[in-house]
């Protein structure tokens, strides 16, 4: 059997290929120099798009993990050059069978760093900036200088934070500090991508409540009635590791750690004729790592590049906004519009900008929101950051915050301060800008 | 690139930037201004600024536990409330459902936690639990066992265990004293 591909013709002098590839960039550019019936009214066929896309377009990627590697080939193969990405985890044997920018040699390297000089090795012209650590060390001026982000992460919490530093970038004043975000996860054989628009679409604490919850078996099988290996795991790091270490913390990232549990648990299979304790089992749990499909990977990856592609170049109409990829039973996939909650503690609520008295109180204030028709509300509790300014419940609290009901506002409040707002007739959360008059 | 901001212009919410309090914060203040407890359960903070570490007492005004003052600690961490608060009792009690560790059996702090529960529907069922120990669920099998064969004698060790005694080899802690 023999297969034609059709051969690019002699290079064209596309601008930006390199000169060892001097059609690196033929297919792509059949996308960019013509518009099609779908293109957006904005599309700029031929050098501004392809310039933007080459010259000027910056796009971070975090996680270089198993959906990373993909999304970091996807992108430097479709023409973004200026690649920036951010892991925390080193690599480990167990990462090889997928996350394909990794070789032997590299176990205990950083991820990111690996995977940067892989991609600029293989593919001429595109730098890629890795940063090792979390995404957590970098302020709002790191996230500022990017166009795009993509995220390719296993940890809900980590994608928690991204999100609302998002949401908390954008300025109503500026443009640029609204950075699109795409996400996309896996587990197992389903997986979902979505592009989240910070403060405009849905965003991904909208749909907190939609995630499949980490397994946890009941406390009581795990102590009495074991019959899977994951009980006797369970069983040695959630009742076992707190008895006999007292107060020393289990760090699931130390090996000495995880044999320990392995070592109890397996003790407690035995006891039970329960077989399949193993080692890398032990880390699964206690991770609670979901096993990793190479090619649901690679669909998720691509899809969410996809979407990168076509919002820098406006080549064709992006993801709204949610594409969920079942292949547990044949391949199912739906695309739908994830909606905005208005009670979102993160995108959603109301802000309103308060002029305050030099001479009020906090009860004043209080009042004052008592008062306004506008926004009907009952019996509120404010907080500054973490610290509670006046709490309506419960009686401690209630009672510690009283004595700042006489203080006056700009005392406990500076200038611009942000005051978050709760009450039980409020459906969500209401942020107060104070400016003092 | 796309141009959002267009978009955005049409955007009642285009207005607004949201303050740097953490979800899990927000939400917090949230559930503990709507606590409505009922006059055997009572929330202390160690630090009143440090909302997301404080422990609950529930003093029970009726079953086998009446009287009796049962401290949990409270600890919710950064990914509440995707994660449910780590509740541990603090007294070392005779009950099925609470082990001489202080863990708790209680499905909705571990294999049935969701996101829309909230922190009264965790008192509640903690609450619960000293009215209605449930013996199929043990944590504590020798109690479970107790209670299945013989519900008086169960309960003559649940007195005697509350104030201190000994049963078995174990010394319980007093909840009486206050
Ligand atoms: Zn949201």
């Amino acid at each position: 059997m023999s297969v034609a591909v059709e051969a690019p013709p002699a290079a064209n002098g596309a601008s930006s290929s390199s000169p060892q590839y001097p059609d690196q960039y033929y297919y792509v550019d059949q996308i960019l120099d013509r518009p099609g019936p779908r293109t957006d009214e904005a599309f700029s066929a031929g050098d501004p798009v392809k310039s933007f896309l080459r010259e000027q377009c910056k796009i971070l990627v975090i996680g270089a993990g198993g959906l990373g590697c993909e999304i970091l080939a996807n992108l430097a193969l479709m023409g973004f050059k200026d690649i920036h990405v951010i892991d925390m985890d080193t690599i480990d044997i167990s990462n090889l069978n997928r996350q394909f920018l990794f070789r032997p040699k590299d176990v205990g390297q950083p991820k990111a760093t690996v995977a940067a000089e892989f991609i600029m090795k293989r593919v001429p012209g595109v730098k890629v900036t890795p940063y090792y650590g979390k995404i957590q060390d970098k302020d709002d001026d790191y996230y500022m200088q990017f166009n795009i982000v993509i995220c390719g992460l296993d940890s809900v919490e980590a994608r928690r934070w991204i999100n609302a530093t998002l949401v908390n970038l954008v300025d109503p004043e500026n443009p640029e500090s609204l950075k699109p975000l795409i996400d996309g996860g896996t587990e197992g054989f389903k997986g979902q991508s979505r592009v989240i628009f910070p403060t405009i679409s849905s965003c991904y604490e909208c749909s907190l409540d939609m995630l499949n919850k980490p397994t946890a078996f009941p406390i009581c099988t795990i102590a009495n009635t074991p019959r899977l290996p994951e009980h006797c795991i369970e069983w040695a790091s959630v009742l076992e590791w707190p008895k006999v270490h007292a107060d020393k913390k289990m760090d699931t990232d130390d090996p000495e750690h995880i044999s320990w549990l392995y070592k109890v648990a397996s003790k407690r299979a035995k006891e039970f004729k329960i077989e399949g304790v193993t080692w890398q089992l032990t880390q699964g749990v206690v991770k609670n790592i979901i096993p990793a499909i190479a090619s649901t990977n690679a669909i998720i990856a691509a899809s969410c590049c996809n979407e990168a592609f076509k919002i820098a170049t406006t080549a064709a109409p992006f993801l709204n906004n949610y594409w969920m990829l079942i292949g547990t039973d044949g391949v199912y996939s739906y695309t739908f519009e994830h909606e905005k909650k208005s009670d979102c503690p993160v995108c959603g609520g109301e802000t309103m900008d308060v002029e305050v008295g030099k001479g009020w109180t906090i009860e004043r204030l209080i009042e004052w929101l008592t008062e306004n028709q506008k926004i009907q509300i009952k019996k509120p509790s404010l907080s500054l950051g973490t610290k509670p300014i006046y709490f309506q419940a419960p009686p401690q609290l209630e009672e510690s915050t009283r004595p700042n009901l006489e203080k006056k506002v700009h005392e406990l409040i500076p200038e611009g301060g942000e005051v978050t707002v709760t009450a039980s007739t409020l459906p969500f959360t209401l942020t107060l800008r104070l400016a003092f008059v | 690139m796309i141009k959002i901001w267009s978009m955005k212009k049409t955007e009642e919410a285009a207005a607004k930037k949201k303050p740097k309090t953490s979800a899990a914060q927000i939400r917090v203040q949230k559930d503990l201004t709507e606590l409505e407890l009922p006059s055997t359960m009572k929330t202390t903070f160690a630090d009143p600024s440090d909302i997301l570490n404080f422990t609950l007492t529930i003093t029970p005004d009726e079953g086998m536990y009446k009287g009796g003052c049962f401290d949990f600690s409270f600890a919710i961490n950064t990914n509440y409330p995707h994660e449910p608060p780590k509740v541990k009792c603090i007294p070392k009690v005779y009950h099925p459902n609470l082990d001489l560790e202080g863990n708790v059996c209680l499905n909705i702090l571990r294999e049935d936690w969701k996101p829309v529960l909230n922190l009264t529907s965790v008192m509640v069922g903690l609450q619960y639990l000293f009215l209605e120990p449930n013996p199929d669920d043990p944590l504590n099998k020798e109690a479970a066992e107790d209670l299945r064969r013989d519900r008086d004698a169960f309960t003559q060790n649940v007195t005697r265990t509350m104030k201190g005694g000994s049963l078995r080899g174990t010394t319980f802690d007093n909840v009486f004293k206050r």
